[in-house]
Protein backbone atom coordinates (compact mmCIF):
# COMPACT_ATOMS: atom_id res chain seq x y z
CA UNK A 1 0.00 0.00 0.00
CA UNK A 2 3.18 2.07 0.62
CA UNK A 3 4.81 1.68 -2.58
CA UNK A 4 1.03 2.56 -4.60
CA UNK A 5 1.10 5.81 -2.48
CA UNK A 6 4.80 6.40 -3.30
CA UNK A 7 3.90 6.06 -7.35
CA UNK A 8 0.53 7.99 -6.69
CA UNK A 9 2.43 11.02 -5.28
CA UNK A 10 5.41 11.16 -8.30
CA UNK A 11 3.18 10.93 -10.74
CA UNK A 12 0.38 13.29 -9.63
CA UNK A 13 3.35 15.66 -8.45
CA UNK A 14 4.75 15.53 -12.08
CA UNK A 15 1.66 16.69 -13.29
CA UNK A 16 1.84 20.05 -12.00
CA UNK A 17 5.82 20.39 -12.24
CA UNK A 18 5.13 19.89 -16.06
CA UNK A 19 2.74 22.56 -18.16
CA UNK A 20 0.62 19.31 -18.96
CA UNK A 21 -1.32 19.95 -16.14
CA UNK A 22 -2.42 23.85 -16.77
CA UNK A 23 -2.55 23.11 -20.29
CA UNK A 24 -5.01 20.51 -19.73
CA UNK A 25 -7.26 22.17 -16.94
CA UNK A 26 -7.64 25.49 -18.92
CA UNK A 27 -9.01 23.81 -21.95
CA UNK A 28 -11.16 21.69 -20.47
CA UNK A 29 -12.45 24.66 -17.85
CA UNK A 30 -12.68 27.09 -21.10
CA UNK A 31 -14.49 24.37 -23.26
CA UNK A 32 -16.78 23.25 -20.49
CA UNK A 33 -17.67 27.22 -19.59
CA UNK A 34 -17.97 27.98 -23.26
CA UNK A 35 -20.46 25.31 -23.84
CA UNK A 36 -22.36 25.36 -21.09
CA UNK A 37 -23.26 29.26 -20.49
CA UNK A 38 -23.55 29.64 -24.58
CA UNK A 39 -26.94 28.13 -24.11
CA UNK A 40 -27.74 28.73 -19.92
CA UNK A 41 -29.49 32.04 -20.48
CA UNK A 42 -31.64 30.82 -23.64
CA UNK A 43 -33.37 27.91 -21.25
CA UNK A 44 -33.24 30.26 -18.66
CA UNK A 45 -33.50 27.37 -16.05
CA UNK A 46 -31.33 27.11 -12.69
CA UNK A 47 -29.94 23.36 -13.22
CA UNK A 48 -26.69 21.75 -14.73
CA UNK A 49 -27.96 19.05 -17.00
CA UNK A 50 -26.11 20.56 -19.69
CA UNK A 51 -23.23 20.77 -18.07
CA UNK A 52 -23.13 17.28 -17.09
CA UNK A 53 -24.74 16.26 -20.28
CA UNK A 54 -21.57 17.39 -22.62
CA UNK A 55 -19.16 15.83 -19.29
CA UNK A 56 -18.78 11.99 -21.54
CA UNK A 57 -17.71 14.29 -24.58
CA UNK A 58 -15.41 16.18 -23.20
CA UNK A 59 -13.96 13.35 -20.95
CA UNK A 60 -13.28 11.29 -23.85
CA UNK A 61 -10.97 13.66 -25.10
CA UNK A 62 -9.20 15.12 -21.79
CA UNK A 63 -8.83 11.88 -19.80
CA UNK A 64 -6.77 10.20 -22.46
CA UNK A 65 -4.62 13.61 -22.54
CA UNK A 66 -3.98 13.19 -19.29
CA UNK A 67 -3.18 9.01 -18.83
CA UNK A 68 -1.10 8.71 -22.44
CA UNK A 69 2.32 9.57 -20.56
CA UNK A 70 2.02 7.41 -17.96
CA UNK A 71 3.57 4.20 -19.16
CA UNK A 72 4.34 5.30 -22.65
CA UNK A 73 6.45 7.90 -21.31
CA UNK A 74 8.42 5.29 -18.81
CA UNK A 75 8.92 3.19 -21.91
CA UNK A 76 10.34 5.62 -23.96
CA UNK A 77 12.99 6.47 -21.87
CA UNK A 78 14.00 3.30 -20.33
CA UNK A 79 12.77 4.44 -16.49
CA UNK A 80 10.67 1.59 -17.20
CA UNK A 81 13.22 -0.79 -16.28
CA UNK A 82 14.10 1.38 -13.20
CA UNK A 83 10.66 1.06 -11.97
CA UNK A 84 10.26 -2.53 -12.19
CA UNK A 85 13.81 -3.43 -10.89
CA UNK A 86 12.49 -1.62 -7.03
CA UNK A 87 10.77 -3.63 -4.99
CA UNK A 88 6.85 -3.00 -6.38
CA UNK A 89 4.73 -5.30 -7.81
CA UNK A 90 2.59 -4.32 -11.37
CA UNK A 91 -0.54 -4.46 -9.40
CA UNK A 92 1.35 -1.50 -7.47
CA UNK A 93 2.70 0.07 -10.29
CA UNK A 94 -0.79 -0.11 -12.18
CA UNK A 95 -2.48 0.89 -9.00
CA UNK A 96 -0.51 4.07 -8.01
CA UNK A 97 -0.47 5.61 -11.76
CA UNK A 98 -4.56 4.71 -11.85
CA UNK A 99 -5.01 6.90 -8.73
CA UNK A 100 -2.73 9.60 -10.08
CA UNK A 101 -5.18 10.09 -13.21
CA UNK A 102 -8.30 10.12 -11.05
CA UNK A 103 -7.19 12.63 -8.69
CA UNK A 104 -6.35 14.32 -11.37
CA UNK A 105 -9.61 14.08 -12.94
CA UNK A 106 -11.49 15.23 -9.49
CA UNK A 107 -8.90 17.87 -9.28
CA UNK A 108 -9.40 19.39 -12.83
CA UNK A 109 -13.76 19.09 -11.97
CA UNK A 110 -13.06 21.28 -8.61
CA UNK A 111 -13.03 24.86 -10.55
CA UNK A 112 -16.58 23.92 -12.12
CA UNK A 113 -17.84 23.82 -8.73
CA UNK A 114 -18.30 27.60 -9.53
CA UNK A 115 -20.75 26.94 -12.20
CA UNK A 116 -23.42 25.56 -9.41
CA UNK A 117 -22.33 28.11 -7.08
CA UNK A 118 -22.72 30.80 -9.49
CA UNK A 119 -26.17 29.63 -10.94
CA UNK A 120 -27.54 29.03 -7.29
CA UNK A 121 -27.11 32.83 -6.80
CA UNK A 122 -29.40 33.22 -10.03
CA UNK A 123 -32.22 30.76 -9.37
CA UNK A 124 -33.27 28.03 -6.92
CA UNK A 125 -31.31 24.94 -7.56
CA UNK A 126 -31.85 21.36 -7.12
CA UNK A 127 -28.41 20.28 -5.38
CA UNK A 128 -29.50 16.66 -5.73
CA UNK A 129 -28.99 16.17 -9.27
CA UNK A 130 -25.50 18.30 -9.00
CA UNK A 131 -24.19 16.36 -6.50
CA UNK A 132 -24.80 13.02 -8.55
CA UNK A 133 -23.88 13.87 -11.14
CA UNK A 134 -19.98 15.06 -9.71
CA UNK A 135 -20.39 11.27 -8.58
CA UNK A 136 -20.87 10.31 -12.05
CA UNK A 137 -17.91 12.62 -13.08
CA UNK A 138 -15.54 10.98 -11.16
CA UNK A 139 -16.70 7.69 -11.59
CA UNK A 140 -16.90 8.39 -15.58
CA UNK A 141 -13.23 9.82 -15.21
CA UNK A 142 -12.50 6.52 -13.11
CA UNK A 143 -13.56 4.73 -15.88
CA UNK A 144 -11.74 6.88 -18.52
CA UNK A 145 -8.27 6.87 -16.83
CA UNK A 146 -8.54 3.16 -16.71
CA UNK A 147 -8.82 2.84 -20.63
CA UNK A 148 -6.43 5.82 -21.14
CA UNK A 149 -3.49 3.80 -19.02
CA UNK A 150 -3.97 0.63 -20.86
CA UNK A 151 -3.98 2.22 -23.82
CA UNK A 152 -0.52 3.83 -22.52
CA UNK A 153 0.80 0.54 -21.87
CA UNK A 154 0.50 -0.79 -25.36
CA UNK A 155 3.01 2.00 -26.92
CA UNK A 156 6.16 3.65 -26.22
CA UNK A 157 4.44 6.42 -28.44
CA UNK A 158 2.11 8.96 -26.47
CA UNK A 159 0.11 9.54 -29.52
CA UNK A 160 -0.61 6.90 -30.30
CA UNK A 161 -1.41 5.94 -26.73
CA UNK A 162 -3.50 8.95 -27.01
CA UNK A 163 -5.86 8.06 -30.21
CA UNK A 164 -5.63 4.76 -29.08
CA UNK A 165 -7.45 5.64 -25.64
CA UNK A 166 -9.91 8.35 -27.23
CA UNK A 167 -11.10 5.93 -29.82
CA UNK A 168 -12.39 3.42 -26.86
CA UNK A 169 -13.69 6.20 -24.66
CA UNK A 170 -15.42 7.68 -27.63
CA UNK A 171 -16.95 4.51 -29.15
CA UNK A 172 -18.10 3.87 -25.31
CA UNK A 173 -19.81 7.20 -25.07
CA UNK A 174 -21.58 7.12 -28.72
CA UNK A 175 -22.36 3.47 -28.78
CA UNK A 176 -26.15 4.06 -27.46
CA UNK A 177 -26.38 6.99 -29.74
CA UNK A 178 -26.00 4.48 -32.43
CA UNK A 179 -28.25 2.22 -31.61
CA UNK A 180 -30.53 2.48 -34.15
CA UNK A 181 -28.08 1.81 -36.85
CA UNK A 182 -27.55 -1.74 -34.78
CA UNK A 183 -29.39 -4.76 -34.85
CA UNK A 184 -32.38 -5.17 -32.57
CA UNK A 185 -31.03 -8.57 -30.53
CA UNK A 186 -27.96 -6.81 -29.34
CA UNK A 187 -29.88 -3.51 -28.71
CA UNK A 188 -30.10 -3.69 -24.52
CA UNK A 189 -26.54 -5.50 -24.49
CA UNK A 190 -24.86 -2.66 -26.22
CA UNK A 191 -27.08 -0.19 -24.63
CA UNK A 192 -25.76 -1.18 -21.17
CA UNK A 193 -22.22 -1.03 -22.60
CA UNK A 194 -22.37 2.69 -23.61
CA UNK A 195 -21.08 4.92 -21.06
CA UNK A 196 -22.90 8.00 -21.75
CA UNK A 197 -26.04 5.81 -20.63
CA UNK A 198 -24.97 5.14 -17.35
CA UNK A 199 -23.79 8.33 -16.61
CA UNK A 200 -27.31 10.09 -17.54
CA UNK A 201 -28.89 8.22 -14.87
CA UNK A 202 -26.43 9.25 -11.98
CA UNK A 203 -26.40 12.70 -13.50
CA UNK A 204 -30.04 12.53 -12.48
CA UNK A 205 -29.47 12.43 -9.22
CA UNK A 206 -30.52 8.70 -9.24
CA UNK A 207 -27.46 7.16 -7.71
CA UNK A 208 -28.45 3.41 -9.04
CA UNK A 209 -26.10 0.37 -8.12
CA UNK A 210 -26.15 -0.80 -11.93
CA UNK A 211 -24.49 2.31 -12.99
CA UNK A 212 -21.70 2.49 -10.31
CA UNK A 213 -21.31 -1.24 -11.03
CA UNK A 214 -20.80 -0.43 -14.76
CA UNK A 215 -18.34 2.25 -14.24
CA UNK A 216 -15.93 0.18 -11.35
CA UNK A 217 -16.44 -2.86 -13.81
CA UNK A 218 -14.92 -1.13 -16.98
CA UNK A 219 -11.93 0.05 -14.85
CA UNK A 220 -11.34 -2.66 -13.47
CA UNK A 221 -11.76 -4.46 -16.70
CA UNK A 222 -9.07 -2.23 -18.19
CA UNK A 223 -6.84 -2.08 -15.09
CA UNK A 224 -6.57 -6.13 -15.67
CA UNK A 225 -5.75 -5.62 -19.62
CA UNK A 226 -2.86 -3.00 -18.25
CA UNK A 227 -1.76 -5.78 -16.10
CA UNK A 228 -1.83 -8.48 -18.20
CA UNK A 229 0.30 -6.44 -20.71
CA UNK A 230 2.54 -5.04 -18.44
CA UNK A 231 3.38 -8.92 -17.51
CA UNK A 232 3.51 -9.99 -21.28
CA UNK A 233 6.05 -7.50 -21.67
CA UNK A 234 9.10 -8.75 -19.69
CA UNK B 1 25.58 -15.25 -2.55
CA UNK B 2 24.48 -15.45 -6.25
CA UNK B 3 24.04 -18.88 -7.82
CA UNK B 4 23.06 -19.55 -11.73
CA UNK B 5 22.17 -22.13 -13.51
CA UNK B 6 21.07 -23.07 -16.52
CA UNK B 7 19.72 -19.19 -17.46
CA UNK B 8 18.70 -18.81 -20.91
CA UNK B 9 16.92 -16.32 -22.80
CA UNK B 10 14.64 -16.52 -26.38
CA UNK B 11 13.27 -13.48 -27.70
CA UNK B 12 11.26 -15.00 -30.03
CA UNK B 13 13.42 -17.24 -32.50
CA UNK B 14 16.47 -15.57 -31.20
CA UNK B 15 19.02 -17.36 -28.43
CA UNK B 16 20.02 -13.97 -26.53
CA UNK B 17 21.74 -15.89 -23.67
CA UNK B 18 22.49 -19.93 -23.57
CA UNK B 19 22.33 -22.37 -21.03
CA UNK B 20 24.87 -20.23 -18.43
CA UNK B 21 26.08 -20.85 -14.94
CA UNK B 22 28.28 -18.86 -12.75
CA UNK B 23 28.07 -18.53 -8.94
CA UNK B 24 29.41 -15.11 -6.93
CA UNK B 25 30.98 -14.98 -4.04
CA UNK B 26 30.15 -12.68 -1.18
CA UNK B 27 32.20 -9.35 -1.72
CA UNK B 28 33.37 -10.44 -5.39
CA UNK B 29 33.49 -7.99 -8.13
CA UNK B 30 32.58 -9.70 -10.95
CA UNK B 31 33.12 -8.34 -14.40
CA UNK B 32 31.06 -9.47 -17.16
CA UNK B 33 32.67 -8.75 -20.90
CA UNK B 34 31.80 -9.35 -24.44
CA UNK B 35 31.21 -7.79 -27.06
CA UNK B 36 28.27 -6.11 -28.44
CA UNK B 37 25.08 -7.95 -28.47
CA UNK B 38 26.69 -10.95 -26.71
CA UNK B 39 23.86 -11.03 -24.18
CA UNK B 40 25.58 -8.86 -21.04
CA UNK B 41 22.59 -6.97 -20.43
CA UNK B 42 20.07 -9.64 -21.02
CA UNK B 43 21.33 -11.04 -18.43
CA UNK B 44 21.56 -8.58 -15.92
CA UNK B 45 18.21 -7.82 -16.50
CA UNK B 46 17.28 -11.42 -15.48
CA UNK B 47 19.33 -11.51 -12.34
CA UNK B 48 17.57 -7.91 -11.41
CA UNK B 49 14.35 -9.74 -11.96
CA UNK B 50 13.22 -7.18 -14.91
CA UNK B 51 13.00 -10.14 -17.58
CA UNK B 52 11.82 -13.13 -16.67
CA UNK B 53 14.25 -15.89 -17.98
CA UNK B 54 12.87 -18.32 -20.58
CA UNK B 55 14.23 -20.96 -18.64
CA UNK B 56 16.95 -21.50 -15.80
CA UNK B 57 17.40 -20.77 -12.43
CA UNK B 58 18.37 -17.51 -10.30
CA UNK B 59 19.08 -17.72 -6.54
CA UNK B 60 19.99 -15.12 -4.91
CA UNK B 61 20.71 -15.68 -1.05
CA UNK B 62 18.05 -18.75 -0.04
CA UNK B 63 15.35 -16.70 -2.63
CA UNK B 64 14.60 -17.94 -6.36
CA UNK B 65 13.89 -15.52 -8.36
CA UNK B 66 10.36 -16.91 -9.57
CA UNK B 67 8.91 -17.35 -6.43
CA UNK B 68 10.76 -14.48 -4.07
CA UNK B 69 11.79 -11.82 -7.13
CA UNK B 70 10.39 -8.75 -4.70
CA UNK B 71 12.87 -10.18 -1.46
CA UNK B 72 15.54 -10.08 -3.90
CA UNK B 73 14.88 -6.91 -5.65
CA UNK B 74 15.28 -5.81 -2.14
CA UNK B 75 18.85 -6.88 -2.11
CA UNK B 76 19.89 -5.55 -5.23
CA UNK B 77 20.59 -2.10 -6.37
CA UNK B 78 20.49 -1.52 -10.10
CA UNK B 79 22.10 0.88 -12.42
CA UNK B 80 20.60 0.21 -15.87
CA UNK B 81 22.12 0.83 -18.85
CA UNK B 82 23.23 4.66 -19.91
CA UNK B 83 20.88 5.80 -16.50
CA UNK B 84 17.33 6.07 -17.83
CA UNK B 85 15.90 8.25 -15.08
CA UNK B 86 12.40 10.80 -15.31
CA UNK B 87 14.06 13.38 -16.52
CA UNK B 88 11.22 16.38 -15.26
CA UNK B 89 12.42 15.49 -11.88
CA UNK B 90 15.10 17.42 -10.07
CA UNK B 91 17.58 14.98 -9.09
CA UNK B 92 17.12 16.02 -5.37
CA UNK B 93 13.31 14.83 -5.74
CA UNK B 94 14.24 11.48 -7.79
CA UNK B 95 16.57 10.91 -4.99
CA UNK B 96 13.88 11.20 -2.25
CA UNK B 97 11.30 9.20 -4.74
CA UNK B 98 13.77 6.10 -4.74
CA UNK B 99 14.03 6.59 -1.27
CA UNK B 100 10.47 6.46 -0.44
CA UNK B 101 10.28 3.47 -2.97
CA UNK B 102 13.23 1.59 -0.86
CA UNK B 103 11.39 1.68 2.13
CA UNK B 104 13.52 4.32 4.19
CA UNK B 105 12.36 5.53 7.22
CA UNK B 106 12.06 9.47 7.38
CA UNK B 107 14.60 10.10 10.06
CA UNK B 108 16.87 8.85 7.76
CA UNK B 109 16.31 9.48 4.48
CA UNK B 110 17.76 13.05 4.62
CA UNK B 111 20.97 11.74 6.07
CA UNK B 112 21.19 8.96 3.38
CA UNK B 113 20.13 11.33 0.35
CA UNK B 114 23.49 13.80 1.62
CA UNK B 115 25.91 10.83 2.32
CA UNK B 116 25.28 9.67 -1.56
CA UNK B 117 25.71 13.22 -2.61
CA UNK B 118 28.99 13.42 -1.17
CA UNK B 119 30.06 10.03 -2.29
CA UNK B 120 28.64 10.53 -5.43
CA UNK B 121 29.42 14.25 -5.60
CA UNK B 122 26.29 15.41 -6.67
CA UNK B 123 26.24 18.36 -3.99
CA UNK B 124 26.19 21.16 -7.43
CA UNK B 125 23.64 19.36 -8.66
CA UNK B 126 20.99 18.60 -6.64
CA UNK B 127 18.40 21.30 -7.44
CA UNK B 128 18.76 20.74 -11.61
CA UNK B 129 16.07 18.61 -13.49
CA UNK B 130 17.74 15.50 -14.34
CA UNK B 131 16.94 16.27 -18.10
CA UNK B 132 19.72 19.21 -17.88
CA UNK B 133 22.41 17.14 -16.18
CA UNK B 134 25.27 16.17 -18.19
CA UNK B 135 25.81 12.58 -18.94
CA UNK B 136 28.57 11.91 -16.21
CA UNK B 137 25.78 13.22 -13.72
CA UNK B 138 22.98 11.60 -14.86
CA UNK B 139 25.41 8.16 -14.30
CA UNK B 140 26.05 9.47 -11.03
CA UNK B 141 22.20 10.51 -9.94
CA UNK B 142 22.14 6.64 -11.14
CA UNK B 143 24.53 5.39 -9.28
CA UNK B 144 23.61 7.34 -6.23
CA UNK B 145 19.50 5.64 -6.64
CA UNK B 146 21.29 1.92 -6.98
CA UNK B 147 23.00 2.70 -3.79
CA UNK B 148 20.29 3.96 -2.01
CA UNK B 149 19.35 1.43 0.20
CA UNK B 150 22.90 0.29 0.47
CA UNK B 151 22.04 -2.92 -1.23
CA UNK B 152 24.46 -6.26 -0.54
CA UNK B 153 24.32 -6.56 -4.56
CA UNK B 154 24.64 -3.75 -6.77
CA UNK B 155 24.56 -5.00 -10.55
CA UNK B 156 26.09 -2.02 -12.90
CA UNK B 157 25.32 -2.20 -16.55
CA UNK B 158 28.12 -0.45 -18.51
CA UNK B 159 28.46 2.06 -15.37
CA UNK B 160 31.07 4.57 -17.40
CA UNK B 161 29.61 4.41 -20.88
CA UNK B 162 29.78 7.70 -22.13
CA UNK B 163 32.27 9.38 -19.45
CA UNK B 164 35.10 11.23 -20.12
CA UNK B 165 38.52 10.01 -18.24
CA UNK B 166 38.29 12.04 -15.40
CA UNK B 167 34.87 10.65 -14.63
CA UNK B 168 35.81 7.28 -15.63
CA UNK B 169 38.81 7.37 -13.15
CA UNK B 170 36.06 8.66 -10.68
CA UNK B 171 33.29 6.23 -11.17
CA UNK B 172 36.00 3.18 -10.91
CA UNK B 173 36.92 4.30 -7.30
CA UNK B 174 34.13 4.71 -6.18
CA UNK B 175 33.15 1.12 -7.31
CA UNK B 176 36.69 0.24 -6.18
CA UNK B 177 35.38 1.90 -2.26
CA UNK B 178 32.14 0.63 -2.18
CA UNK B 179 33.19 -2.79 -3.14
CA UNK B 180 35.05 -3.32 -0.18
CA UNK B 181 32.11 -4.43 1.48
CA UNK B 182 29.48 -5.31 -1.50
CA UNK B 183 29.39 -7.69 -4.15
CA UNK B 184 29.28 -6.14 -7.44
CA UNK B 185 28.54 -6.84 -10.70
CA UNK B 186 29.34 -4.87 -13.58
CA UNK B 187 29.08 -5.19 -17.48
CA UNK B 188 31.63 -3.43 -19.93
CA UNK B 189 33.37 -3.87 -23.04
CA UNK B 190 36.08 -1.71 -21.98
CA UNK B 191 38.87 -4.56 -20.76
CA UNK B 192 41.41 -2.08 -19.24
CA UNK B 193 38.22 -1.06 -16.79
CA UNK B 194 37.79 -4.93 -16.05
CA UNK B 195 41.53 -5.52 -15.71
CA UNK B 196 41.54 -2.32 -12.93
CA UNK B 197 38.13 -3.11 -11.07
CA UNK B 198 37.17 -6.41 -11.12
CA UNK B 199 38.89 -9.49 -9.34
CA UNK B 200 37.03 -11.89 -11.73
CA UNK B 201 36.17 -11.73 -14.99
CA UNK B 202 33.61 -13.88 -16.69
CA UNK B 203 33.88 -13.45 -21.08
CA UNK B 204 30.27 -14.42 -22.76
CA UNK B 205 30.18 -14.46 -26.39
CA UNK B 206 27.00 -15.46 -28.30
CA UNK B 207 25.20 -15.67 -25.12
CA UNK B 208 27.60 -18.78 -23.73
CA UNK B 209 30.04 -18.21 -21.08
CA UNK B 210 33.63 -18.73 -23.25
CA UNK B 211 35.76 -18.04 -20.34
CA UNK B 212 35.55 -17.45 -16.36
CA UNK B 213 38.39 -17.35 -14.52
CA UNK B 214 40.27 -15.04 -11.85
CA UNK B 215 41.45 -11.69 -13.42
CA UNK B 216 45.12 -12.99 -12.85
CA UNK B 217 44.76 -15.80 -13.58
CA UNK B 218 43.21 -15.02 -17.19
CA UNK B 219 46.31 -12.43 -17.38
CA UNK B 220 48.72 -15.15 -16.95
CA UNK B 221 47.44 -17.52 -19.50
CA UNK B 222 47.38 -14.46 -21.48
CA UNK B 223 51.43 -13.71 -21.09
CA UNK B 224 51.97 -17.71 -21.75
CA UNK B 225 54.01 -16.38 -25.04
CA UNK B 226 56.03 -13.03 -26.06
CA UNK B 227 56.31 -11.65 -29.22
CA UNK B 228 59.45 -9.83 -30.55
CA UNK B 229 59.63 -7.64 -33.51
CA UNK B 230 63.36 -6.73 -35.20
CA UNK B 231 63.61 -5.19 -38.04
CA UNK B 232 67.53 -5.57 -39.74
CA UNK B 233 68.86 -4.59 -43.01
CA UNK B 234 71.78 -6.81 -44.50
CA UNK B 235 70.94 -9.61 -43.49
CA UNK B 236 68.38 -12.53 -44.72
CA UNK B 237 66.23 -14.75 -43.11
CA UNK B 238 68.59 -17.99 -43.31
CA UNK B 239 71.44 -16.47 -41.84
CA UNK B 240 69.10 -14.44 -39.04
CA UNK B 241 67.73 -18.29 -38.65
CA UNK B 242 71.32 -20.00 -38.36
CA UNK B 243 72.14 -17.13 -36.20
CA UNK B 244 69.38 -16.88 -33.63
CA UNK B 245 67.84 -20.48 -34.07
CA UNK B 246 70.43 -21.60 -31.58
CA UNK B 247 68.66 -19.62 -28.58
CA UNK B 248 66.88 -21.68 -25.88
CA UNK B 249 63.09 -20.61 -26.06
CA UNK B 250 62.49 -18.94 -29.38
CA UNK B 251 59.83 -21.19 -30.72
CA UNK B 252 59.24 -19.80 -34.29
CA UNK B 253 60.33 -17.18 -37.01
CA UNK B 254 58.04 -15.50 -39.00
CA UNK B 255 59.27 -12.78 -41.52
CA UNK B 256 56.48 -10.08 -41.88
CA UNK B 257 56.38 -7.83 -44.89
CA UNK B 258 59.53 -6.94 -46.69
CA UNK B 259 60.97 -3.63 -47.64
CA UNK B 260 63.41 -3.10 -49.84
CA UNK B 261 66.57 -4.03 -48.06
CA UNK B 262 65.14 -4.72 -44.84
CA UNK B 263 63.96 -7.79 -43.35
CA UNK B 264 61.65 -7.91 -40.38
CA UNK B 265 60.85 -11.22 -38.59
CA UNK B 266 58.75 -11.82 -35.39
CA UNK B 267 60.03 -14.40 -33.12
CA UNK B 268 57.67 -16.15 -30.83
CA UNK B 269 59.54 -16.65 -27.25
CA UNK B 270 58.12 -18.65 -24.04
CA UNK B 271 57.62 -15.40 -21.86
CA UNK B 272 59.23 -17.63 -18.70
CA UNK B 273 62.81 -15.95 -19.45
CA UNK B 274 63.70 -12.29 -20.87
CA UNK B 275 65.17 -13.06 -24.06
CA UNK B 276 66.04 -10.22 -25.69
CA UNK B 277 69.77 -9.83 -24.21
CA UNK B 278 70.54 -13.18 -25.32
CA UNK B 279 69.24 -11.87 -29.18
CA UNK B 280 70.88 -8.18 -29.17
CA UNK B 281 74.46 -10.29 -28.18
CA UNK B 282 74.08 -12.19 -31.11
CA UNK B 283 72.99 -9.49 -33.16
CA UNK B 284 75.65 -7.52 -32.05
CA UNK B 285 78.61 -10.16 -33.41
CA UNK B 286 76.87 -9.96 -37.03
CA UNK B 287 77.17 -7.02 -39.44
CA UNK B 288 73.44 -6.20 -39.63
CA UNK B 289 71.92 -3.29 -38.55
CA UNK B 290 69.35 -3.19 -36.06
CA UNK B 291 66.72 -0.75 -36.89
CA UNK B 292 63.73 -1.86 -34.58
CA UNK B 293 63.77 -3.85 -31.78
CA UNK B 294 60.31 -4.30 -29.73
CA UNK B 295 58.84 -7.16 -27.47
CA UNK B 296 54.80 -7.26 -27.29
CA UNK B 297 53.31 -9.07 -24.61
CA UNK B 298 49.70 -11.08 -25.34
CA UNK B 299 47.66 -9.12 -23.12
CA UNK B 300 43.93 -9.53 -22.45
CA UNK B 301 42.84 -7.76 -25.21
CA UNK B 302 44.26 -10.44 -27.20
CA UNK B 303 42.76 -13.09 -25.08
CA UNK B 304 39.51 -11.28 -25.79
CA UNK B 305 40.03 -10.92 -28.90
CA UNK B 306 40.67 -14.49 -29.59
CA UNK B 307 37.88 -16.23 -27.41
CA UNK B 308 35.49 -14.26 -29.04
CA UNK B 309 36.77 -14.12 -33.04
CA UNK B 310 33.52 -14.22 -35.16
CA UNK B 311 34.27 -17.81 -36.44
Amino acid sequence: MKQVIHIFQKEFRTYFVSPIAYIVIAIFLLVTGWFFFMTFFLYNQADLRNFFAMLPLIFSFVVPAITMRLFSEELNIGSYEILLTMPVTFRQVVVGKFLASVVFVAAMLIPTLAYPISVAFLGQLDWGPVMGGYVGAVLLGAAFSAIGLFASSLTRNQIIAFITGMAICFSLTLVDKMLFFLPGILLGFLQYLGADFHFRNISKGVIDSRDILYFLSVSFVALFGTHLVLQEKT
Amino acid sequence: MIHVEGLTKYYGDLCAVDHIDFDIKKGEIMGLLGPNGAGKTTTLRMLTGFLRPTSGTIRVKDYTIDEHSLEIKKLLGYLPEAAPLYHDMLAYDYLDYVANMRELERERKLSRIRELAEVCGLNDVMHKPIAELSKGFKQRVGLAHAMMSNPEILVLDEPTLGLDPNQIVEIRDIIRKIGKEKTIILSTHILSEAEATCDRIVIIHRGKIVADSRTETLKQSASGESLINISLKKADLESVERELGSIDGITSFVPLDDEEGVLRVRLTCQSSQDLREDIYRRIKRTKWILLEFRQETKTLENVFRELTRES
